[in-house]
């Protein structure tokens, strides 16, 4: 628990508590993953806030990320620049959200962004499809998808319009507690 | 599909744009709306749309249809359907098109919006932030309530989105920021759903704001101090935090097992944990205040000291049985250190409560009270834990609705993020496109009805099933009663044995039991295979209330055994610690009997299966089962904690050894459960049923014991006393006869406990609360249908109003288009 660490100021750290959901230490271990990846990219020293993006080639291949089908997808939502680049802040936010302690709202709407595969707001019959494709790795026939797409929207979607919107799909996670559970990653 | 249009460029364009970009809204919109124009099923509208493409390619306004879905508009507002174009079934809002102006509207929309839109985010959290700050200090006006992004016709002013607003709303937001709570400012931070430079901008400018009032003097001297007092705290919880999570107690075991298994597996490997913390807590709790004073000052040693054989780590008897573990030990006097009369010595000194001489007045213990009020206390704050942790993971997977959107759910929350192993992550893919399949079946063909022979035939098999499980179980429980009353005759009777061999018989009856507990779930299992339930759900539930069944009746016959019949009259000098010695039995035996049940059941099974039956299917790990032997496991630490104060540390041991155990068998032997698995609903009654039947029960046994029955007069803190209760009597008393004031106290304690009409009316208080609560409940699911309702409501209004708007401005081109048309004509 000393302060011997040189990476982070005080109040930079303390920002980073207030602002994500992990202790000091959990914030030093995340930074050492971090640059686990790209040791000489990543500086050793981010007291004066280096720009340093690490490659989305390299956030995909960290063993959390490698193996899941919707990792280009979180990378996409939460890297700055939309397209999977991420800084030291991005990796903690994703982190941070993914983690036990963020709550159900702020979980559903970043899913919902994951989900949401042409950035219009909406989850739409294609950005639906293509998630069943990734779920069961293109096994179902274009029937089924088409027949299951069209029941995922009758049955969410409230206000008619075709597709989900933002408060569809929240009022759809507070219908599945599992959710909390199952959007999560351990790191 | 009719028409496949290629927009694959716009839809690259679109993926690369920033969430934060507003400017792109438009090429956005363009692209859904391409999109959804392939999907539509082609019909008259459609060719009407298309032709209106080709008629209007000269004007300048760029003009789009509007996406929208195939979606039956309800029969009873057939009068909306007048804007569309005559006569059609479809919706009207496919075949419209709409004008720039429209679209700019509708893109500008605050729902459409929300998601995307930074200035959004921002004023939804100033409404948030606002609404805190007036519930902390006062009641809020109803018109300052409007939270949803979908703003009504009062709040809605004219409020464009730009740059202005947004530093004018950012404003606003870094004041509120700055007025709340630190903890309230902290956990509104984090919920914010902004990146996490600009959250660290927004509270960097909220402190400096609060460092200039500071500076400035403006604040107040006592709210200073508070400040202080607050960030200290904040402070020294985050330090806390950080040491336990520093601990790092399994969290690689933990997540290697998550990370293969998924969220279902390792919930049981998560359950041994909080059961290792209740008991590390009633360890620390009973090893400081009866096992170290008692081990600091040792009684008289007894006459007859065994010695060490090596079967006492079994039985618990023997070399054990006169020693700081169990209850026979303890004394029944006040433990004193006497002041120094001769020469330096400090001798411990036996008094009955007599003081002599220059007794020094530090070093009292008050041995029987220090029992007494401990397992009273220890019970009371594990009561406290449970039913705030119950409560917590209630709240956590309680749904108000039932819901019946199960493929969306499927769909878009069943996904395991934990799993990280390729192979697992094959295996869930598989089970999801299995479990889609059988849903998509299932909604289908739901009108697949029985006939009535096989409803009869199905009613049978399940009432086969039941008679067995039934039968089984009170076959079994009548075996332990008279297997328990003939040891309990031959404990009588048979004193002229070798000691060693009388020991060792001790150990039939957790024998018997652990073998029955072992044998009789694997019958249930095959009941329930016979039975072969449609729904894995009801499933589980069945087989967890057969087992349930199953160990509360066997805890009942032991309680009636240990408490009624040893109790009562056994000749021994001691029952408290014969008793404590069985549960000791008891939980080593069933120890013993897991590991067994592990390398067969898993193990030896997985080896048949591969050399032998040659398939590749390895054994499923069953979570249920194996919680309930872990609630049945706690259930005797809490009985035994009264009788043998160390038994948390055995069970310490037990769930020690038990984590790495089971963790290298299910890494070793088993495979990820094929079927769904339902974690925060299981997770919620396991706590449930660890705090109901397993706690309760043993309080009650406890509760019982301490008011009820008589001690035995030659051992333990409570020799000479009716009941043990007595020990806490007699002390109020003592300080009654000291002080007058307490008499007071007294007769309340008296009144309030001994009386049953207080606790009628605490019940009855309890149960009206209770009533309310489910009262408010049923109301709240009420407001929820009716909130869907006005949803859909204004769902129907939107499209109204887009429509009508639409036609307006048609009809206001129109004459110059035909105008137009007929000059190009001519």
């Amino acid at each position: 628990m000393g302060n011997k660490q040189t990476t982070f100021t005080a109040q930079q750290l303390d920002a980073y508590q207030d602002c994500t959901y992990f202790t000091r230490k959990e914030i030093l271990r995340l930074f050492y993953r971090y640059r686990d990846l790209a040791p000489q990219l990543v500086p050793l020293d981010y007291t004066n806030h280096p720009d340093v993006t690490l490659p989305y080639e390299l956030i995909g291949s960290m063993p959390e990320l490698k193996d899941n089908p919707f990792r280009q997808r979180i990378a996409e939502v939460f890297s700055e620049d939309g397209q999977g680049n991420m800084t030291l802040d991005d990796f903690l936010d994703m982190f941070s959200v993914l983690s036990e302690m963020a709550p159900r709202d702020l979980k559903a709407y970043y899913a919902f962004k994951i989900y949401d595969f042409n950035n219009d707001d909406f989850i739409c019959k294609s950005d639906l499809e293509k998630t069943l494709n990734k779920l069961t790795r293109n096994e179902l026939t274009e029937d089924e998808v088409r027949m299951v797409c069209e029941k995922v929207i009758d049955e969410a979607d409230l206000d008619n319009d075709g597709r989900l919107s933002l408060e569809d799909f929240q009022h759809m996670i507070v219908q599945a507690p599992e959710f909390l559970s199952t959007f999560h990653i351990r790191i | 599909m009719a028409r496949n249009v290629n927009f694959d460029p716009h839809l690259m364009e679109a993926g690369m744009e920033s969430p934060v970009d507003e400017e792109d809204v438009h090429h956005s919109f363009n692209q859904i709306i391409a999109e959804n124009s392939q999907s539509v099923a082609p019909s008259e509208a459609f060719e009407l749309q298309q032709l209106q493409w080709e008629l209007t390619e000269e004007v300048e306004d760029s003009v789009h249809p509007l996406p929208g879905q195939g979606h039956e508009p309800r029969e009873e507002q057939q009068d909306q359907r007048d804007f569309g174009w005559g006569g059609d079934e479809t919706d009207p809002l496919i075949a419209n098109k709409w004008s720039s102006a429209t679209l700019r509207i509708l893109s500008s929309m605050p729902s459409r919006t929300i998601g995307r839109n930074r200035g959004a985010i921002i004023s939804q959290y100033y409404n948030r932030t606002m609404q805190l700050r007036r519930r902390r200090q006062s009641r809020p006006s109803i018109k300052d309530l409007s939270r949803s992004a979908r703003p009504s016709i009062r709040g809605y002013g004219n409020e464009e989105d730009t740059t202005d607003a947004e530093a004018r709303k950012r404003e606003h937001l870094v004041n509120n920021l700055q007025n709340l709570s630190v903890s309230d400012r902290v956990r509104m931070l984090r919920e914010m759903p902004l990146s996490v430079a600009e959250k660290s901008n927004l509270r960097g400018l909220a402190l400096q704001k609060e460092r200039q009032t500071q500076a400035s003097g403006q604040m107040h001297c006592c709210s200073q101090l508070k400040y202080y007092t607050i960030i200290a705290a904040r402070q020294g919880w985050y330090s806390w935090l950080s040491f336990l999570h520093s601990l790092q107690l399994w969290q690689v075991p933990l997540k290697r097992v998550s990370g293969r298994f998924g969220t279902g597996v390792l919930s049981y490997f998560v359950f041994i944990k909080t059961l290792l913390l209740f008991n590390v807590f009633l360890f620390l709790v009973t090893g400081a205040f009866l096992v170290l004073p008692q081990a600091l000052f040792p009684p008289d040693p007894s006459a007859d000291k065994r010695s060490f054989y090596g079967l006492e780590l079994l039985t618990g008897a023997g070399y054990f049985t006169d020693s700081v573990m169990y209850y026979g030990y303890y004394a029944n006097y006040t433990l004193q250190k006497s002041c120094r009369v001769d020469g330096g010595h400090h001798n411990t000194s036996l008094t009955n409560g007599t003081m002599r001489g220059c007794i020094s007045n530090h070093h009292h213990y008050n041995m029987p009270l220090a029992y007494f009020f401990t397992i009273g206390v220890a019970f009371f704050i594990t009561c406290i834990i449970l039913v705030y942790s119950m409560s917590k993971s209630f709240g956590r997977s309680f749904r108000i609705d039932k819901s019946h959107s199960v493929l969306a759910m499927k769909v878009l929350c069943s996904w395991d993020f934990k799993v990280v192993k390729e192979t697992s992550v094959k295996i869930m893919s598989e089970n999801i496109c299995t479990q889609l399949k059988e849903l998509l079946a299932e909604v289908s063909h739901k009108d697949d009805t029985k006939t009535a022979g096989q409803k009869l035939w199905r009613l049978m098999v399940h009432a086969l099933a039941w008679a067995i499980c039934i039968g089984s179980t009170t076959a079994s429980v009548v075996s332990i009663f008279y297997f328990s009353d003939n040891m309990h005759r031959n404990l009588k009777e048979r004193f002229h044995e070798d000691p060693l061999l009388k020991e060792a018989s001790m150990l039939a009856l957790p024998v018997l039991v652990s073998f029955i507990n072992l044998l009789l779930p694997g019958l249930f299992n095959l009941s329930a295979w016979m039975e072969d339930y449609e729904s894995p759900s009801v499933r589980t539930y069945v087989s967890i209330s057969r087992n349930l069944m199953l160990k509360v009746s066997i805890l009942g016959v032991l309680c009636y055994h240990w408490l009624g019949r040893v109790a009562a009259d056994s000749g021994l000098t001691c029952w408290e610690s014969y008793v404590g010695q069985e549960l000791y039995r008891f939980l080593i035996m069933e120890f013993i009997f897991t590991l067994l049940d592990t390398l067969f059941g898993e193990l030896l099974w997985r080896l048949f299966s591969e050399r032998v039956l040659r398939r590749r299917r390895r054994p499923v790990f069953d979570i249920a089962r194996n919680v309930l032997e872990l609630i049945y496991g706690q259930t005797l630490a809490w009985l035994g904690v009264l009788f043998t104060p160390l038994l948390p540390a055995v069970q310490i041991l037990k769930l020690l050894l038990l984590f790495y155990i089971k963790k290298s068998s299910v890494m070793m032997n088993c495979q990820a459960p094929r079927k769904p698995y339902r974690v925060s609903q299981m997770t919620t009654i396991f706590i449930t049923l660890l705090c109901f039947p397993s706690f309760v029960g043993a309080s009650v046994c406890v509760t019982y014991t301490m008011w009820s029955i008589k001690p035995s007069s030659s051992c333990g803190p409570f020799r000479e006393l009716k009941t043990m209760f007595q020990a806490g009597k007699r002390w109020v008393e003592k300080l009654e006869e000291g002080n007058q004031n307490l008499s007071v106290l007294a007769n309340a304690y008296s009144y309030l406990v001994e009386h049953p009409f207080f606790l009628f009316l605490g019940a009855g208080i309890f149960l009206i609360v209770i009533y309310f609560h489910s009262q408010v409940v049923d109301g709240q699911r009420k407001i929820i249908s009716l909130l869907q309702e006005q949803i859909e409501n204004e769902g129907e209004d939107k499209k109204f109003l887009i429509s009508r708007l639409q036609s307006i401005h048609e009809q206001r081109r129109g004459p110059n288009r035909r105008q137009r048309r007929q000059d190009s004509s001519c």
